[in-house]
């Protein structure tokens, strides 16, 4: 605790504010560098592949409304893998990402819209738009960090809304009204509704990135990632060039969030700039925390979180639904601070050592 | 000329708000070196208690002392309740609290106090000084309470044992038990003076922007800015940068970027500053000798 | 005569880490022990320790006070200073301010200006550097402010953690003589944790070795000097 005070406010002079403060919990670290044992591992596999097979099943089982739901919930939750890259794996907080999704949704729905491209086309450049920005921001940030990173990003989300509704892009932006697209059509005769096909659309682009994530994360850059996170200095002096690590980090974190941002015009079919306000930043962020900080599967319990919560707190609440949301952020927070997915692998760690024993 | 004149007024005035929540998040960034995201929505909420006591009867200035009241209170109790079980957690953690208190003080907010604009009293005559049409009194006036708090926080900081001891903490909190200082509390009192200083800041801009739940929203952005610009450790230097960023938004947003992208001032001011002097302009220059 | 601190079986660490195993000492009212230790025998910790700065478990007894179960803001309170390792004095604020800060507890307004006059005749140098930021004052005038302002709570035992530590041979001797100066004067008994075993042992008038957490030798200075290890190993002669 003394050092951390200390630090804040004699660095601020040096430029790295907060740079010795753990940003997270290295619990989560001492988690994973657990090797899990091999016939855990087969388990593990076995696991993922079934739920991979259910959500393709799932869209048959379902009606349209909640396929939908689902659907969005995919979109989250590649949004939010892509900052839990930059957040939890690299201790960078940004309350950005928001701004980030925006312009990738924005990018789609221009090339839609103005240029008649096909959606199946517009997400690609979307996501490597917000790839080139996102390195560019990358690189003031990493004279940044902690608190200091949060407030710049913070003041990025808040300025986009502004820039979206801006005379000079109305031509293309559509100003406060927005873009209406048009929803896609189920291409080769599938016997699929649309929304059906919607779902596949984006549970096929959702494997692959997740199975990007994957290899980057678990892999010797995700372990650099991690080290610069935890022990910058030590990091360093092993020989990670941690200015690109950490640039090229927000660069992919935000291509990821670009992707999310296009795919939700695409779901949703429209755009405007009052859905990407400061708040979404917001609930991204929350999405990480909730679902646990430095995890792959967490993506998927906080996009659940983040698109059932507020359902429910309304249900619970009428009058005060966000304030619901809030009181179980903080309650996460305090009870589960390595998030659902830490809790997961706790319980799975428990019954396998019950099971072995 | 003229106009350039009327925007620097307004720029004052408005600078003048930004300070006072300025020095409020000071108070926070200062002895514990967290920016207190919910600062604005607190302030909000406390504008709400004098809206009600004002509507119940009580006279401006006895609803005015009884919110900074009501504020501090209510400072202290969040920060041993929701912040204190949080002091060991890593940063990232603490500013998701920090939104979860935002988003908790603003919805129960519009929960309790409705979503209608409120129109708020302001404790000054409405006929402007020698009638001029440059600046009202209003606005006076919540310069000169801005300028009065920054004389107060500077006599605490400076003179008093209490203000002194919280700046101890604030630089070395294990030195600081080891003179016998609290720490602890000295954490809950800056929390209280943050808020009841937040409070005044709600109370002086909803005459302005009318009361309503996403009153402080932009006001927390500008000050954040200014704070940052002013130097974070630097109560009046953040008031300072208040100033500046409430004269550049007008000037700016008139003249330059037009007044749709004013939000942007901020952001340029945020990272450039956080960029070229991280300390702001008026940061102290901490010496170390080891 | 009964002691001013004792201290039984007191065993101390951080997190996981055991440091002190079983630590058992005395000191008594006016008088002056020296701890010695190698590095990373423990010393810092046991001062730590005795005020509540780390995890600890035994027997401390303050004045005929149980203390083991007080936080460090409530050791002090008893009269107990810590002038730390590496100093801990406020570098962002001025020498004075630090001693205002050493005062922070006492109420009796006069007696505290008198013990600024005290100490400004004890140490003159803080007089002339009163208005200089702490964290710019030279290495020995850090250390004569961290014990000036210990001196400010007029306690009535101070925990000294290497008072020596990276200063130059005559600022040393002058602390060491102005040390020996506020014992005769005040009667506060002194708790001295030293390396530099010759000046520990001239000061103080009783003496513990310490090794890995364990007191080895112990007794009074004229003994403890006189003893081979120490002679060998600390006094190197
Ligand atoms: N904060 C801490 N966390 C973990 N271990 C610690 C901590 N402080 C000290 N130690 C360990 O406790 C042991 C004793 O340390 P201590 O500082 O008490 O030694 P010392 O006798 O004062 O040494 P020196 O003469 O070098 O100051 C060392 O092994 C050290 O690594
Ligand atoms: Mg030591």
């Amino acid at each position: 605790m003394a050092e951390q005070v200390k630090t804040s406010t004699t660095s601020t002079v040096a430029g790295q504010p907060l740079s010795s403060v753990p940003l997270v919990k290295s619990a989560t670290a001492q988690i994973q560098a657990v090797p899990l044992p091999r016939r855990l591992a087969g388990g593990r596999a076995w696991g993922i592949g079934a739920i991979v097979v259910i959500g393709a099943l799932l869209p048959f089982a379902l009606q349209n409304f909640y396929i939908f739901q689902l659907t969005l919930a995919m979109v989250y939750a590649i949004a939010l893998i892509g900052l839990n890259m930059l957040v939890g794996y690299n201790g960078q907080v940004s309350l950005g990402h928001g701004a980030l999704y925006a312009i990738g949704a924005y990018i789609a729905a221009i090339l839609m819209n103005s240029y008649d491209w096909p959606y199946w086309l517009s997400v690609l450049p979307a996501g490597v738009v917000c790839l080139v920005f996102g390195y560019f921001f990358g690189l003031p940030a990493l004279r940044l960090s902690g608190h200091y990173l949060a407030l710049a990003s913070l003041a990025l989300a808040v300025t986009t809304p502004q820039v979206l509704k801006h005379k000079a892009l109305e031509q293309w932006t559509g100003g406060f009204s927005g873009i209406v697209l048009s929803k896609p059509e189920v291409p080769f005769g599938l016997p699929i509704n649309q929304d059906q096909w919607i779902y596949f659309f984006v549970y096929a682009i959702m494997l692959v990135l997740f199975l990007g994530a994957y290899n980057l994360l678990r892999g010797r850059i995700g372990r650099a990632m991690i080290a610069i996170r935890d022990q910058p200095i030590a990091a360093e002096a092993m020989g990670i060039n941690s200015a690109i690590i950490k640039t090229s980090t927000f660069g992919v974190s935000a291509f990821y969030t670009g992707v999310a941002g296009a795919l939700s015009a695409i779901v949703v079919q429209f755009v405007s700039p009052d859905s990407y306000d400061f708040f979404l930043s917001i609930t991204l962020l929350v999405g990480i925390a909730v679902g646990g900080f430095a995890t792959i599967s967490g993506a998927i319990y906080g996009a659940l979180f983040i698109l059932l919560v507020p359902n429910f707190a309304g249900e619970l609440s009428k009058s005060a639904p966000w304030a619901i949301y809030g009181v179980l952020l903080i309650l996460v927070m305090y009870f589960l601070p390595t998030g659902f997915a830490g809790f997961v692998r706790m319980i799975g760690q428990r019954l396998s050592a019950m099971f072995t024993r | 000329m003229d106009a350039l004149l009327h925007q620097i007024f307004s720029g004052i005035a408005s600078g003048g708000i930004y300070a006072g929540l300025a020095l409020a998040l000071v108070m926070i960034y200062q002895s514990t070196g967290h920016i207190n995201f919910a600062q604005g929505e607190m302030a909000m909420f406390s504008t709400y208690i004098a809206w009600e006591l004002i509507d119940y009867g009580t006279p401006y200035w006895g609803a005015f002392f009884l919110t900074i009241v009501f504020a501090f209170a209510a400072g202290v109790a969040i920060e041993r309740l929701v912040i204190r079980p949080f002091h060991n957690l890593p940063v990232i953690a603490l500013i998701i609290v920090f939104i979860g208190l935002l988003v908790v003080v603003n919805s129960t907010a519009s929960w309790i106090f409705g979503t209608t604009l409120k129109t708020f009293p302001s404790p000054f005559p409405s006929e402007p000084l020698w009638n001029n049409h440059y600046i009202s009194n209003h606005e006076l006036g919540s310069i000169g309470v801005v300028l009065i708090i920054v004389a107060i926080l500077f006599v605490f900081f400076r003179y008093t044992t209490l203000g002194l001891a919280m700046r101890a903490v604030a630089e070395n909190p294990i030195s600081s038990r080891l003179v016998g200082i609290r720490v602890s509390w000295m954490l809950a009192l800056g929390w209280g003076l943050a808020a009841a200083i937040g409070a005044v800041s709600g109370m002086l801009v909803a005459p302005i922007l009318y009361l309503d739940s996403s009153m402080m929203g932009g006001v927390l952005i500008y000050s954040l800015a200014g704070a940052i610009l002013g130097g974070l450790d630097n109560p009046w230097g953040a008031a300072v940068g208040g100033f500046i960023i409430g004269i550049m938004e007008n000037v700016l947003g008139a003249y330059v970027i037009g007044t749709q992208l004013k939000f942007s001032v901020a952001l340029i001011v945020i990272v450039v500053v956080l960029l070229l002097r991280p300390a702001g302009l008026f940061g102290r220059t901490v010496v170390t000798r080891v | 005569m009964g002691a001013l601190l004792s201290v039984k079986n007191l065993t101390a660490g951080y997190g996981e880490t055991v440091v002190l195993h079983g630590l058992n000492f005395e000191l008594r009212e006016g008088g002056i022990t020296a701890i010695l230790g190698a590095n990373g025998a423990g010393k810092t910790t046991t001062l730590r320790a005795l005020c509540g700065l780390c995890r600890r478990r035994g027997e401390i007894e303050f004045d005929g006070k149980r203390i083991d179960n007080l936080v460090a803001e409530d050791v002090v309170r008893l009269g107990v200073a810590h002038v730390p390792d590496g100093r801990g004095t406020f570098a962002a604020m001025t020498a004075e301010e630090n001693l205002r800060l050493g005062a922070y507890l006492r109420r009796d307004r006069d007696g505290v200006a008198q013990d600024f006059e005290n100490v400004y005749t004890l140490f003159p140098r803080l007089k002339e550097r009163r208005s200089q930021q702490a964290g710019t004052l030279s290495g020995g005038e850090q250390q004569m402010l961290a014990i000036a302002r210990a001196l400010m709570l007029r306690p009535r035992l101070l925990l000294l953690d290497e008072p020596s530590f990276g200063l130059a041979p005559l600022i040393v001797q002058e602390i060491y003589r102005t040390l020996r100066t506020i014992n005769q004067q005040t009667n506060v008994s002194m708790l001295l944790v030293e390396q530099n075993a010759t000046l520990a042992l001239d000061l103080a008038d009783h003496a513990y070795l310490v090794e890995t957490g364990r007191v080895v030798i112990s007794g009074e200075s004229e003994t403890v000097k006189a003893d081979e290890t120490i002679r060998r190993s600390y006094l190197g002669y």
